[in-house]
């Protein structure tokens, strides 16, 4: 560790890794509850469940991405953090309103909550994943407010990198597009329109710059390739992701009652969206293939080059699978939404974050790497999660392409019940890989443990 | 943009060289391929619906488009005249060479404006009919991008001003020039293929 501060990712990247466990377990939950939907009922409902599920999981990529930023920036820099101590505090502020919404969606009904969080004061709940009660919503932009404001601060006082500056664009972007969670218009057309404003220009715009910064920061140093040939990458991967991942937002508005040209739009430019994944798939293999040391960190270098393969599988192949309109028309909101999304989220975000916690965390513990035990365990976890993750999507596309025949193409289209019991083998088949997945999940927790006479693994 | 000028010993064969920096052409490449997808599904569409298509294009204005079309051309030929000046050294006459071009390119950005005023004082929207959604969006899509490549043009010529340019340092103008040029090819496309092919 170059500079103390770096010290507050730690917390960050432990918390991230819990809620990410939480996140698995819910999904589990519901998983089983497509099959047994009596399941855990009435503790447990499906739409609670669902909630906690997808919460959880943006909740942990935020610690996973404000960690990053902890320990990234002030390397990047080249100075200590500009205050720490706020670092922390927040760190603390940020868990616990994030536990007590979890524990809300879990201990009272959703009205309930609603009422006793000012709802009716400014009404922003109820739209699928910002669900978060408002006090809840209000905390998510002080702590992001406050946390933007360090990290800024840090970058401003010290070297400035392309690295740095483009996470700092992703970073005020997130910041700045969550706002419209609270804009709320009665019409359910401008309601869908300015929701996709958070959901879409985060997933498939600002949250993309994020990731390109961490990759980068991570290629950089187990790689040792010239900053020079990374920047200039990174400058264009951006721009690509921008101005596909913009206006591709289109893709939304087929069939929500916006103007008809967005089919054309949004069919078009999110066409191209595959584009700047398949550019970081290229510009990770790239940069290890031109080395120029051997980081004793294999998994991590996995890590990094399994973001690339994965994000653009998940974000970009299975993104365009249904992504134009005429397919859409019959695709939209069916199960191979949903493979995409898995696929998507686990490619693009959470491997990034679990190879930035890869490389850092060992040297946040005091060593360069970990044992070759624990990093042979952390491979096998690599491969257990990745290749569970590859058949939940292939079950659930199974499933959706089933679903849209039997519920909208066929001659004789079953309601939407009939159908989900027509696919239950595939739901029965992606809940078993959704265990190996956890199997997975324990083992990457197990390597955290691995005593191996504590020797670092040597080249 | 001849590579033998830039290799030190005259006598051995040019190396084939990239004008200008990979990067660019990755961009260029996906520009084109934006706009590859975008003529395309005009070329579908219109195949659909030609009756549709063919009232409605010749209601458009030929001349301006026209006019359009030389103006982005002579552009483009002031801009190899900058690159090829600063290749022969003289960077600095490069950088008039540079206005001219945007010059012309200022002088499309007016008639383009003209046309727009004209459109939507017709009536015309993206929503009023399939024909007008493709007339707006890929003329302004293209628009943005001659407005961008101005942008390209206007840093070569301050870069161009100060002497940055010449045979040693190439890369700066001819990465600029190649996305210049990729914005008067995409026109070349664009103006037979929605103003006069019917």
């Amino acid at each position: 560790m170059k500079y103390q501060s770096q010290a507050v990712a730690l917390p960050y990247f432990v918390a991230a890794i819990g809620l990410f466990v939480g996140q698995i377990l819910f999904g589990l939950v519901m998983g089983l509850q497509y099959v047994v939907g009596d399941f855990l009922f009435p503790e447990i409902p499906f739409n609670v469940a669902r909630m906690v599920h997808t919460n959880l999981l943006i909740v942990w990529l935020l610690f996973g991405f404000m960690g990053a930023a902890y320990y990234l920036v002030p390397e990047e820099s080249e100075t200590e953090l500009y205050c720490p101590r706020l670092a922390l505090a927040l760190f603390w502020v940020f868990l616990a309103a994030g536990a007590l919404t979890i524990l809300g969606y879990l201990l009272v009904d959703y009205a309930t909550l609603a009422k006793y969080t000012g709802n009716d004061v400014l009404a922003t709940m109820g739209r699928e994943f910002l669900e978060q009660p408002l006090l809840t919503k209000i905390g998510i932009v002080v702590v992001a407010l406050a946390f933007l404001f360090n990290i800024t601060m840090t970058v401003l006082k010290g070297r400035k990198t392309s690295i740095t500056v483009v996470l700092l664009l992703g970073l005020w972007g997130l910041a700045i597009f969550f706002l419209f969670s609270f804009y709320n218009p009665t019409n359910l057309v401008l309601d869908k329109f300015y929701w996709w404003w958070v959901v879409h220009l985060w997933v498939e715009g600002v949250w993309e710059l994020i990731m390109a910064a961490l990759l980068a920061f991570v290629l950089i140093k187990v790689t040792g390739v010239d900053r020079e040939v990374i920047d200039k990458w990174l400058y264009v991967i951006i721009a690509l992701a921008l101005v596909t991942g913009i206006i591709g937002t289109g893709h939304h508005y087929y069939w929500i009652g916006a103007p008809g040209y967005w089919q054309w739009w949004g069919s078009i430019f999110s066409a191209l969206e595959p584009i700047p994944f398949f550019a970081m798939t290229v510009f990770a293999f790239n940069m290890v293939n031109r080395r120029r040391r051997e980081h004793p960190n294999k998994a991590a270098v996995l890590w990094a080059l399994g973001t690339g393969v994965m994000a653009f599988l998940g974000a970009g192949v299975w993104g365009f699978l249904h992504t134009l309109a005429p397919v859409n028309y019959y695709t939209h909101g069916s199960q191979i939404t949903a493979a995409h999304g898995h696929m998507a989220f686990y490619g693009a975000y959470v491997m990034v974050v679990i190879t930035i916690i890869s490389y850092a965390m060992p040297i946040l513990r005091g060593r360069a790497c970990n044992s070759r035990k624990a990093q042979v365990l952390e491979m096998w976890s690599f491969w257990l999660m990745t290749i569970a993750m590859v058949f939940i999507t292939l079950f659930l596309t199974a499933a959706g392409i089933l679903q849209v025949w039997l519920q909208r193409i066929s001659d004789s289209p079953m309601p939407f019940m009939a159908v989900q019991g027509q696919v239950s083998l595939f739901y029965w088949l992606r809940e078993i890989s959704g265990v190996i997945f956890l199997i997975g999940l324990i083992a990457y927790l197990v390597s955290f443990f691995v005593k191996d006479g504590d020797k670092p693994a040597t080249t | 943009m001849h590579a033998a000028k830039h290799t030190l010993s005259p006598s051995l064969p040019a190396e084939p060289r990239l004008a200008g920096d990979l990067a660019i052409w990755i961009f260029i490449l996906a520009e084109l391929l934006a706009f590859g997808l975008f003529f395309a599904a005009y070329a579908f569409a219109r195949a659909h619906d030609p009756a549709l298509f063919a009232p409605e294009q010749e209601a458009l204005n030929r001349n301006a488009g026209a006019i359009n079309t030389a103006l982005l051309l002579t552009a483009s030929y002031f801009v190899v005249r900058a690159v090829h000046a600063a290749e022969a050294g003289r960077g600095r006459q490069g950088a008039r060479w540079l206005l001219a071009a945007l010059g012309c390119a200022g002088g499309f950005v007016v008639i383009k404006l003209a046309e727009y005023v004209a459109a939507f004082n017709a009536g015309i929207s993206l929503s009023s009919s399939t024909f007008h959604m493709f007339y707006l969006s890929l003329t302004f899509f293209h628009f943005m991008h001659v407005l961008l490549g101005m942008v390209i043009l206007g840093a070569l010529w301050l870069n161009a001003r100060r002497g940055r340019y010449g045979p040693r340092d190439m890369n700066g103008i001819e990465s600029g020039a190649a996305y210049w040029h990729m914005v008067d090819l995409v026109w070349l496309v664009l103006f037979p293929l929605v103003y006069v092919i019917r």
